[in-house]
């Protein structure tokens, strides 16, 4: 069957260009010369420079980029080897400590947001990167676990027999067969992980404390009192890192499917 | 035997509170092509499982060459598998897969090159080197998985049906190669397969099992020709199975006497007596169909079909018993439905279930 | 032999098990248990067991809010499933290289702040922004329109950012669709019409209700885009209970809407898993 009319086609492209439409307003708007948003004065890089020199800024990036690492580097340990090791298992316990587990992606973040003000003001712990850290942990666990435990449903279990019968210990099948085939389950668990860290407002927001800010919270507090274009011009700088890291990592994708099949 | 290579001694497995394998003795001899015949869920994956060391026994042991190897880690077993499926590791090219073991071994790189590209060369795969597991045909994954099996010398190759996913005409070339090369080698093959052709053409010896135990271990000829159970006489050899009385005995041929008639069988006159109960099993082959014939039983034919060359009748008896029977070629004289009479020759009923005819339940 | 294995497995699962029981379930527990303790006037807690913390929701104050945010709720789903579902379901038919890009366009965004692309739209709606001055060119207006800080301001913030998982759940799941039923419908006489609400709408029903589900209980939660595009206009529960934690200091009362908030949550997972019989959400993964 195929399509006789382009109408869907235009449908998917209308929907698309208003998706990014508000996008292209904050990228413009950025080498806009006035303060305002609202109409163009004329071209500048100025917000670039102040943006460059605004430390509060930079410092509450590079926490979000740290943050973000962080989270996802130990969900990707305590998730990939908590998917591996649930496919083994057979305790009673697992079904209601997975549903648990991806409960913090379930409810809605303000609720995860209050508990850990509360839990973590109950454990004495101080707030920081720490309670951070372990927030976005609990929400960055399950996009890894459930990506890798799909993963691992699609692997023919006879593989990783077929190396330990070949004479690989369990640890080096581990290495050799298990991870690598898992690596762009855990990749993209990843990826989606730090997305939603890096863009984090609402759970942040309840368990910074009083002298850590995050990008996402320095953005909030800047539209409820006055926002200057450095934000924007903050803004297209991610976004063009984020397409640049995207064309590099396809670029290299391809590269290497071709290389497979070349020989 | 001072020749046994691997030894199977009282091997039992449950799982759960499924039995799979109910005492397995075994001992197979150096060199020997050995085939597990049985049908799914009989125990023979268990079994080869068992003696890669991918499961572990709940009772037995698993002797290789003398040593005891049950509870050694599949990597500490110089036995090595082919499995089903194959099990190439799709992120690893031809070579890197074949290699994978002696890259375990800490080879040098140089001397993995030369020994993959000579084992490659004897599975006439030899310029594959480079391609991925996905870009090959499922003749071709098959011989890697073979070559990726030997290229570590192991004592014994397990197989387990590894020609199962491949067309009929493949598979029947695959069958002969794989006899070539294990006899070139001289490696003992354990195979494993539910289909008794492939059993008999390969086979140096035959293990038939059946739901956890093994039923009958022997040549080709003696599986096929003296089944010793209605199990292997039917799954072997298509037979039909008839219970009947021993009503009269002279010589060697006895009168038995079935549900619907009476019939004569060849018998041991040392084992069987006059009143005993026995079971015999008659190939589909060997049943004749005449219009008239005397010691036959009449009977009316339900069924015909034809397939493999051969024309395959379902024959009613009088109380509604059916009998197989088998002709090579077209017979266009049977109509469905016609009366006919069955019989065989005395010497082509073979008598099976000695020992335990009385707790035998119904087969047919 | 088998106990030496056993405990190895078990340390593979151990770290989840920890983190979920200490990091998950213990602060949830707490919450729920909060919610039943007794606020003291000035500061902090006491453990008496009180139920007065859920019945406070029951004030006109409160009910109103959680009506709002029901309705807010329940209208930007509406929206977004209006919206969602064609982009989801033509997307699937597209070519597998166009898919792709297609997956891409709709991953981009989820990089940048979704903060930055709710204030693309304070850029656009703003009195003398863009699409004021786009109308007034046009001639179909004399006067700007007053959208920002307003119910339309909100609802379109709403549906601009939960639209997306909408689009990936019905997507994953038109994509997994076997199109041969369709085919099999329309041979057997079904008009197009027909064959999609009989055959195409009833298979791709888990992808709709779990896209239902994740964006209708954000919407509920996500305050911060009501406090952007709506002013102070809007007071949704995720508000409240922002508001009786920083300023109101009222953590039982606060976690008594969480709660609340929790259970209807539950109740929307409970109802999806018994209609669709699938266990995990579609889409997201």
């Amino acid at each position: 069957m195929k399509n006789r009319t382009k109408l869907p086609n235009i449908y998917l492209a209308v929907i698309m260009i208003i998706m990014y439409l508000p996008l292209v307003f904050v990228v413009v708007f950025s080498f806009n010369e006035s303060k305002l948003t609202a109409a163009w004065t004329g071209f500048s890089l100025k917000w670039y420079q102040t943006l460059w020199h605004n430390e509060g800024l930079r410092e509450a990036l590079w926490n979000s980029i740290v943050l973000g690492v962080l989270s996802c580097g130990v969900s990707a340990v305590i998730g990939t080897i908590g998917a591996i090791g649930m496919a083994r298992v057979n305790y009673k316990s697992k079904g209601i400590v997975e549903y648990i587990s991806t409960l913090p992606i379930m409810i809605p973040e303000i609720i995860l947001g209050m508990v850990f003000l509360a839990f973590f003001s109950l454990l004495n712990l101080p707030f920081g990167m720490t309670t951070l850290v372990i927030a976005h942990t609990t929400f960055c666990i399950p996009y890894i676990f459930m990506m890798v435990k799909a993963r691992l449903v699609g692997i023919d279990k006879s593989i990783a027999e077929a190396a330990r019968d070949l004479g690989a210990t369990q640890v080096r099948t581990f290495f050799d067969i298990t991870l690598p085939l898992i690596m762009p389950a855990v990749m993209s668990g990843c990826l989606l992980a730090f997305a939603m860290s890096f863009d984090d407002v609402v759970i942040s927001i309840f368990v910074n404390g009083p002298k850590l800010n995050t990008l996402p919270i320095k953005i909030y507090t800047q539209l409820k009192t006055g926002v200057t274009p450095e934000i924007n011009a903050l803004c297209t700088v991610i976004l063009i890192t984020v397409i640049f890291i995207l064309f590099i990592t396809s670029a290299l994708g391809n590269r290497g499917r071709r290389t497979d099949k070349g020989n | 035997m001072e020749d046994s290579i691997l030894e199977l001694k009282g091997i039992e497995k449950s799982f759960g509170s499924s039995e799979v394998l109910n005492g397995i003795d075994l001992k197979i001899k150096k060199g020997e092509f050995i085939t597990f015949l049985g049908s799914s869920g009989c125990g023979k994956t268990t079994t080869l499982r068992i003696i890669a060391g991918l499961e572990m026994p709940d009772k037995g042991q698993v002797i290789l060459e003398g040593r005891d190897v049950t509870g050694l880690e599949p990597h500490e077993r110089d036995v090595n598998t082919v499995f089903q499926n194959y099990a190439l590791f799709p992120h690893m090219n031809v070579e890197a897969n074949v290699g994978y073991a002696l890259k375990l071994r800490r080879m040098p790189k140089p001397e993995i090159k030369e020994k993959v590209k000579k084992i490659l060369e004897l599975v006439q795969l030899s310029g594959y080197e480079k391609r991925m597991p996905q870009e090959l045909s499922g003749g071709q994954k098959q011989r890697v998985a073979i070559a990726r099996a030997l290229v570590n010398n192991p004592k014994v190759l397990l197989l387990d049906e590894p020609l199962g996913a491949l067309d009929l005409q493949l598979r029947r070339a695959m069958q002969l190669e794989l006899k070539k090369l294990q006899k070139k080698l001289g490696i003992t093959f354990l195979y494993i397969t539910h289909d008794q052709e492939e059993a008999i053409n390969m086979s140096d010896r035959i293990v038939v099992m059946n739901k956890g135990v093994l039923e009958q271990i022997g040549t080709p000829d003696e599986v096929y020709n003296h089944p010793m159970s209605s199990y292997v006489a039917t799954f072997v050899g298509n037979a039909n199975i008839v219970r009947g009385k021993i009503v009269q005995i002279q010589g060697e041929e006895a009168l038995v006497e079935i549900s619907t008639g009476k019939i004569k069988v060849i018998i041991d006159p040392n084992r069987e007596q006059i009143g005993q109960e026995i079971t015999i099993a008659v190939r589909a082959e060997n049943i004749l169909v005449c219009e008239e014939c005397k010691e036959a039983l009449p009977a009316v034919i339900l069924e015909k079909s034809f397939s493999g060359g051969q024309l395959r009748m379902v024959i009613g008896l009088e109380d509604g018993k059916e009998i197989i029977a088998s002709r090579y070629g077209i017979d266009s004289h049977v109509q469905i439905g016609q009366k006919v009479c069955v019989g065989w020759k005395p010497a082509d009923a073979i008598i099976v279930d000695r020992e335990e005819q009385n707790d035998e339940k119904e087969t047919f | 032999m088998t106990k030496k294995k056993h405990s190895k497995v078990f340390l593979t699962v151990a770290p989840l098990y920890l983190f979920t029981l200490i990091f998950v379930l213990g602060p949830l527990l707490y919450m729920i248990g909060l919610s039943f303790a007794t606020n003291n006037d000035s500061w902090g807690v006491t453990w008496k067991f009180t139920l007065e913390n859920y019945k406070k929701i029951f004030e006109p104050v409160y009910l109103q809010s959680f009506a709002q945010s029901f309705q807010l709720a329940f209208f930007s789903t509406l929206l977004i499933m209006l919206i969602g579902y064609p982009f989801g379901y033509f997307m699937a038919k597209l070519s597998a290289k166009w898919k792709k890009r297609m997956m891409l366009l709709i991953m981009v965004p989820f990089w940048t702040s979704s903060l930055i692309r709710m204030y693309g739209w304070i850029i656009i709606l703003q009195a003398k922004g863009v699409f004021n001055k786009l109308l007034m060119a046009l001639g179909v207006i004399d006067e700007p329109l007053k959208i920002l800080y307003s119910y339309p301001a909100v609802l379109i913030g709403m549906v601009y950012a939960l639209v997306p998982f909408m689009m990936l759940a019905v997507y994953s799941s038109v994509e997994k669709m076997d199109w041969s039923l369709v085919e099999a419908a329309r041979d057997l006489g079904a008009s197009p019409m027909y064959a999609f609400l009989t055959v195409t709408l009833k298979l791709t029903l888990p992808g709709l209700l779990s896209g239902v589900i994740l964006t209708f209980v954000p919407s509920m939660g996500l305050f911060f885009i009501a406090d952007i595009l709506g002013g102070n206009k809007i007071v949704l529960v995720g508000s409240l209970i922002q508001d009786q934690l920083t300023r109101g200091s009222n953590w039982p009362f606060a976690a008594a809407l969480a709660v609340l908030l929790m259970v209807m949550t539950s109740l929307m997972m409970y109802l999806y898993r018994s209609i669709t019989h699938v266990k995990d959400l579609e889409g997201i993964f």
